[in-house]
């Protein structure tokens, strides 16, 4: 290949465009390290907790705070848990080219994601009665714990909410064209797993 | 050895216009503003960060003319615990980090092979929040208002009752925004490291110097995130009244230092490794071949990588905590030294099996092996932990820790600084005055320093603003502060060089020194695009093997040239097969924006004023909101956030 037309043929915006994308993308590492750095930023959240409470003393929460009731949590866990079955399937039928999968999907996750904030804020309505941040350290934990878990979700509500006004401003995701999707259902995906983490660390395991 | 640095004929007239229309900018305080270019932004690093490290400097100077004689009264005690917190503070992080991150952000996507890095509009904003975020610090010096509690910041000493007023503050959410920016750049670096390598440049082909930037920046990921869960606790300790270090209400102070030395033992090696990586690159150039052993190495590279991890608690021997937990500790901080062994080995051997020439960055080289083996040595014996318990918080361990990072760190900066400067500035350093640098550098270093061990030894206790006339402590303390002058000419006079070879110097060749990565293949300075071809690499040191040339000369396939836009090319991640062309962002003021809006938030937050950062945080979602809009692009392609 000489000359500055072969050159230019095979470089020009069309040169690369009929590939399907191979390999993973920028965007992918980039998210996936994001999240990599999240999770260990919740490890020491949760690494604090037990710190605390195994050099608190047998009491554990202290003396004056119930232990925390199960049913609500639990309920929560049984809706953000399952809210990445419909960003799985949103994600599956974007890359078959079905942009309806994508918006009823991000609509479910957005419907369970709220859901899942308001009972969070009933539960703080109740426990703000018996304690608060700066009532002692497991006060502090409490909040800032599932405080900061709690605007995780919001962050990524707010990224959903952003994929369903984009997709229904008139497309863009495609067969092609859905690495932002990926994004943010890890981004999700992650959000879930560390509840997970919260659930056993602040509700299960004063119990055992 | 060298290619030229005249495009060949594998790329026409047309290709290159082409390429300059799509990546030159026109200079204006807009394109100043708003450039994403990875050789800028990597050039403002090192200036910055050189900044940094000047201010940082004149407080370590003002410390030790009041430390020069006995029962001084040059600064008053408050005055002086901000000094040196300061001083610790900016050397660690304002200077020694980003500085490295200035020369990881201008080589490696030229020692790569690469036009940008992944995210170029993530780099810009990285160093605006950079740059804010430094003078966020400093502009609490002149109020009287800076960190006062050593680097460190250990509570109860910054708790709220003990440390009142804004002081801590200032450490705890600075530290936090100044977070933002290393690990968003450090992410940046893995995945350029990761998806933009040059076909053909495999895993094991990739320069030392990338290696190590990328295990630091790893390091960094999963370090960083605990001294940020630190200072978030300390400001919510301090500011809304919760208990996490208040052990009246069931916290526990030791919970500082567990989470400041999880990240902050790894911070040392993400502090010295890019430099040794530094050393790694200079070294072939001056003994012209590559460094012995490889393969070893990298495996120390990302053994110590991974141990660093391991090795905290060795900075709390003096807290009693149960023994049995030293013994490991100690243990784990011994092993460390082993990969660190074998790469001054490596560099003995490549220096014994090559031919030297004697080049000032060479000198900054052997500076940097003296100097840092002593450190090493004296750090070991911190490793035994009754010597520890005697020596800590003594001058014994002011003198370790500057040998360590002066020796690991800013000896082969200012090589790689020598060693680059013609890459960068298109021109040559003159010698002579980099010679007279180093050694005035090398010798203050040694001066002012040498004797802390003596009078560490003799007790004399760190953090002290003044001390009695005790025999053995005046005398050597004067000899510290006539050396930390003769090292702050040697600065001065690198600073001076520099301002020479960007007056003077006569112009650089694209290769002065027959350097052995791709950085020296491309024109000096590079032309904005890197590389008229996208290079394909086949050996490890891709400037000294022909096939590397060819495949950039004149036989070079054309799906390299990429001119049509702001294009790279995406290569898989172990063995660096070409994946797809991508296309690259324009220049935008999004980032900077962004990091303006970051600004305004900490400084409400700092000045307690709460609407306000409730408004800053709403410009930084809507800014995030509309960088991140996809634009309406034909749907095959994706482009990178
Ligand atoms: C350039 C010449 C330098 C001089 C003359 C100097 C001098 C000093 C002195 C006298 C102290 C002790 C303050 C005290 O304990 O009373 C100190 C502390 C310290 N220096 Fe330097 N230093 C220099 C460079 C550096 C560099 C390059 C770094 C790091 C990259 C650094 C990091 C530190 C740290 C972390 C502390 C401890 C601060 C604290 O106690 O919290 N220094 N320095
Ligand atoms: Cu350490």
């Amino acid at each position: 290949m000489s000359g500055r037309s072969g050159v230019a043929a095979a470089t020009g915006a069309e040169a690369f465009s009929a590939e399907l994308p191979a390999g993973r993308p920028t965007g992918w590492w980039g998210m996936v390290m994001f999240v990599a750095t999240e999770a260990t930023l919740f490890a020491c959240l949760l690494g604090s907790y037990f710190y605390l409470r195994f050099q608190y003393g047998p009491q554990w929460p202290p003396p004056g705070i119930e232990e925390p009731t199960l049913l609500k949590p639990l309920v929560m866990t049984a809706i953000l848990v399952p809210s990445s079955l419909p960003v799985i399937w949103a994600e599956h039928g974007i890359r078959r080219g079905q942009r309806w999968r994508l918006r009823c999907g991000m609509a479910a996750t957005l419907v369970m994601g709220t859901s899942f904030l308001a009972l969070q804020a009933t539960e703080y309505d109740e426990k703000l009665h018996m304690f608060t941040m700066t009532t002692n350290a497991y006060g502090s934990l409490f909040y800032v714990i599932t405080g900061f878990h709690g605007l995780h979700v919001l962050v990524g509500l707010t990224m959903i909410s952003w994929l369903l006004a984009a997709s229904l401003r008139g497309g863009g995701f495609g067969p092609r064209r859905h690495e932002r999707v990926r994004n943010v259902a890890i981004y999700w995906h992650f959000v879930d797993v560390v509840w997970v983490g919260i659930l056993f660390t602040i509700y299960l395991s004063p119990r055992l | 050895m060298s290619t030229t640095s005249t495009p060949s004929a594998g790329v026409g007239r047309e290709d290159l216009e082409r390429l300059a229309a799509h990546w030159e900018e026109r200079p204006s305080l807009r394109a100043w503003l708003s450039t994403v270019d990875h050789k800028k932004i990597g050039r403002r690093y090192l200036v910055t960060a050189g900044f940094f490290f000047v201010l940082a400097g004149l407080s370590a100077l003002v410390m030790r003319t009041q430390l020069g004689r006995p029962e001084s009264g040059l600064v008053a005690p408050q005055e002086y615990n901000q000094l040196f917190s300061m001083h610790g503070t900016a050397m660690v992080f304002l200077f020694a980090t980003p500085m490295l991150f200035g020369f990881g952000n201008f080589l490696v996507p030229l020692m790569i092979g690469s036009r940008d890095m992944a995210f170029p509009r993530l780099n810009a904003f990285g160093y605006w929040v950079f740059l804010f975020a430094g003078l966020f610090m400093w502009a609490s010096l002149p109020f009287g208002a800076a960190p006062n509690n050593g680097w460190f910041g250990y509570v109860p000493l910054s708790d709220e009752q003990n440390n009142p007023g804004l002081h801590m503050d200032v450490y705890a959410l600075g530290l936090l925004f100044l977070g933002i920016s290393t690990t968003s750049g450090a992410i940046n670096f893995i995945v350029t490291a990761l998806k933009l390598r040059a076909p053909g440049m495999s895993l094991n082909r990739v320069p030392l110097f990338v290696w190590a930037i990328v295990a630091t920046a790893f390091m960094v990921v999963f370090a960083l995130p605990a001294l940020n869960a630190d200072n978030a606790m300390l400001f919510l300790d301090r500011r809304f009244g919760t208990h996490f270090f208040d052990p009246s209400h069931g916290g526990n102070v030791l919970l500082w230092q567990h989470l400041f030395w999880i990240f902050g033992h790894p911070d040392v090696y993400i502090i010295v490794m890019p430099a040794l990586g530094i050393v790694s690159a200079v070294l072939p150039a001056f003994t012209r071949r590559g460094v012995v052993g490889y393969v070893l190495v990298v495996l120390a590279i990302v053994s110590i990588s991974i141990i660093s991890f391991g090795v905290w608690v060795h900075h709390m021997f003096a807290t009693g905590l149960p023994q049995l937990s030293f013994s490991f500790f100690s243990a784990a901080s011994t092993i460390i030294t082993i990969p660190s062994g074998v790469q001054i080995f490596a560099w003995l051997a490549t220096m014994l099996l090559g031919r030297l020439v004697l080049r000032v960055p060479l000198l900054f080289v052997i500076g940097f092996i003296v100097t840092f083996v002593l450190g090493g040595f004296t750090g070991a014996m911190f490793a035994v932990t009754a010597f520890d318990q005697q020596t800590t918080d003594t001058y014994f361990v002011v003198a370790h820790f500057h040998y360590v990072l002066i020796g690991g760190a800013v000896f082969p900066m200012l090589a790689g600084v020598y060693y680059w400067l013609p890459k960068i500035t298109g021109r040559m350093y003159h010698e002579g005055l980099a010679r007279w640098a180093f050694w005035l550098f090398f010798t203050g270093m040694h001066v002012t320093f040498f004797p802390m061990h003596l009078y560490g030894l003799f007790g004399m206790p760190r953090r002290v603003y003044t001390y009695p006339n005790i025999a053995g402590w005046a005398g050597w303390n004067l000899v510290s502060t006539i050396g930390s002058y003769l090292l702050a000419l040697g600065v001065l006079l690198t600073i001076v060089g520099v301002v020479h070879t960007l007056r003077r110097g006569r112009p650089a060749p694209p290769d002065p020194w027959g350097g052995d990565t791709l950085e020296w293949s491309t024109a000096s300075p590079p032309e904005p695009y890197n590389f008229p071809v996208l290079p394909r690499v086949h050996s490890l040191h891709p400037t000294w093997d022909a096939r590397t040339a060819e495949s950039t000369g004149p036989g070079a396939s054309a799906d390299r040239v990429l001119s049509g836009g702001r294009r790279t090319l995406l290569t898989s991640e172990l063995d660096a097969r070409q994946e797809r062309a991508v296309a690259m962002p324009e220049s935008t003021l999004k980032p900077l924006a962004l990091a303006g809006a970051l600004l305004l938030g900490f400084t409400a937050l700092l000045l307690a004023w709460y609407p306000v950062a409730v408004v800053a945080a709403l410009a930084v979602a809507a800014t995030l909101a509309v960088w991140l809009w996809p634009p309406r692009l034909p749907e095959q392609e994706e482009v990178g956030p």
